[in-house]
């Protein structure tokens, strides 16, 4: 879901320009406020929505989200670790209030100590794996998890 | 220089009674102006509409009481100290330029109208505003010019890359670099070129006051109707659309968000500041 500026929110201070990745978030030459320039082209990373202090950023829900024209907002709390979206109806009937973890540690806390890792093995290093690998696709737990060896199967055409 | 009234001198060519007719001329392009850019965007259409958008999602009425005490909030917080930047530097420059351009469009209106008969004596005091008002607004102003305003700090673009939007800050600027100059000059004695100079800073005043409608001279008028009515919808419930943030080791919250719980814990510790960690320049 593109991420989309209330002008009449936003003061223009330039944080979502700065923190885009996509570097679409730019200031309008006429009116100095924040736009979105090119929404195809947004990665839906929110960074915008976080940054903004003005909370002036709201994405545009898709239609199997929500019902077109709804209001999709959303607050992140970086103190709490969580993002809270509020959804509203077009018609106003239905208000909803949505809440989840974005992360379950302190921010910067949760890197893998890396350095006290065991070098590898001369036969890892040989290996086409990759650091962590098996262990990562479990391929150190019975092989590789496939459909088969989870008793699943192709369906074919289209199925919802 | 400081202490001397730069336009009792001019009174020896130019009439009291044309630099008057001047200032109030000044007065009414400004309030014709806004009330044309009003006009031109809307905002007064659009701030009803969202006034009352917002009332049929209030939790609760607000009295009359309490009204009064967030317009006072919004005396002294937003239109006194600027609040509403969030960027601490641009708040300082606002201020600056605020207070600045104030001081100096009320002392130079005092001088003009009060002082400027052959025998009237200037009181110190307003001179020395006049310049301290002119230098707050340089202050105020060329910091933002070259280094916090978005199209540089943000946007990566020189400083002297202009856009017919800057006709503001920069008419601003000119008026009172140029008002200072010209108030050197005449103190130094040099009175030709201190007349070009005042010739220059009555063009940039003039650009100043009558470009509004290009300008964001209107904000000074809506900006406050705006912070009012944010401080309205965060006191009535409904929160500009924007979700509630509960206590999260609350057992209402538990329950009705159980994902909280499971992946953080039963009370989950302050996680520290996240991306406010580090101001934005990544340039």
């Amino acid at each position: 879901m593109p991420t989309f500026v209330q002008m009449t929110r936003c003061d223009g201070c330039g944080q979502c320009v700065d923190i885009c990745p996509s570097d679409i978030m730019h200031i309008d030459t006429e009116i100095r406020r924040a736009y979105n320039i090119e929404p195809n082209m947004c990665w839906e990373c929110y960074s915008c929505v976080k940054a903004c202090p003005h909370n002036a950023i709201d994405v545009r829900g898709y239609a199997d989200f929500t019902p077109l024209g709804s209001s999709v907002r959303v607050r992140r709390d970086e103190e709490k670790g969580v993002i809270a979206w509020r959804i509203i109806f077009r018609n106003g009937k239905k208000d909803w209030d949505l809440l989840a973890p974005i992360t379950t540690k302190p921010w910067g806390s949760g890197y893998p100590e890396l350095k006290n890792a065991p070098s590898p093995s001369q036969e890892q290093r040989d290996s086409q794996l990759l650091f962590n690998e098996p262990k990562y696709i479990r391929l150190d737990d019975g092989g590789l998890h496939t459909l088969e060896s989870n008793g699943l199967s192709m369906k074919e055409g289209v199925y919802y | 220089m400081l202490t001397t009234n730069p336009f009792s001198e001019l009174t020896a060519y130019i009439p009291a009674g044309v630099m008057q007719a001047y200032v109030v001329l000044m007065f009414i392009f400004v309030a014709g102006g806004t009330v044309l850019d009003m006009l031109h965007k809307k905002s007064a259409k659009y701030f009803f509409e969202h006034a009352k958008r917002s009332q049929k999602l209030a939790k609760r009425k607000l009295g009359g009481g309490e009204k009064a005490s967030l317009a006072v909030k919004v005396l002294t917080n937003e239109v006194m100290a600027a609040a509403e930047f969030a960027n601490p530097r641009r708040r300082m420059s606002h201020l600056l330029l605020m207070y600045g351009f104030i001081l100096f469009v009320v002392t130079t209106a005092i001088m003009i109208f009060g002082y400027l008969g052959a025998d009237s004596k200037t009181p110190v005091l307003l001179p020395l505003l006049w310049h301290l008002g002119a230098l707050m607004v340089c202050i105020g102003g060329y910091w933002f010019w070259f280094s916090i305003r978005v199209d540089v700090s943000a946007e990566g673009h020189p400083w002297y890359k202009v856009e017919r939007d800057d006709v503001f800050i920069l008419s601003l600027l000119a008026t009172t670099t140029l008002a200072l100059i010209w108030s050197f000059l005449q103190a130094v004695g040099a009175a030709f070129t201190a007349d070009i100079f005042f010739i220059l800073f009555i063009i940039a005043a003039t650009v100043l006051f009558t470009t509004v409608f290009f300008s964001k001279f209107a904000h000074m008028f809506y900006k406050p109707a705006a912070a009012f009515n944010k401080r309205v919808i965060w006191a009535d419930g409904s929160r500009e659309r924007l979700p509630d943030i509960p206590d999260l080791s609350s057992a209402e919250t538990k329950q009705r968000f159980p994902d909280i719980p499971k992946y953080m814990g039963e009370n989950p510790p302050n996680m520290g500041l996240g991306i406010n960690r580090e101001p934005p320049q990544h340039y």
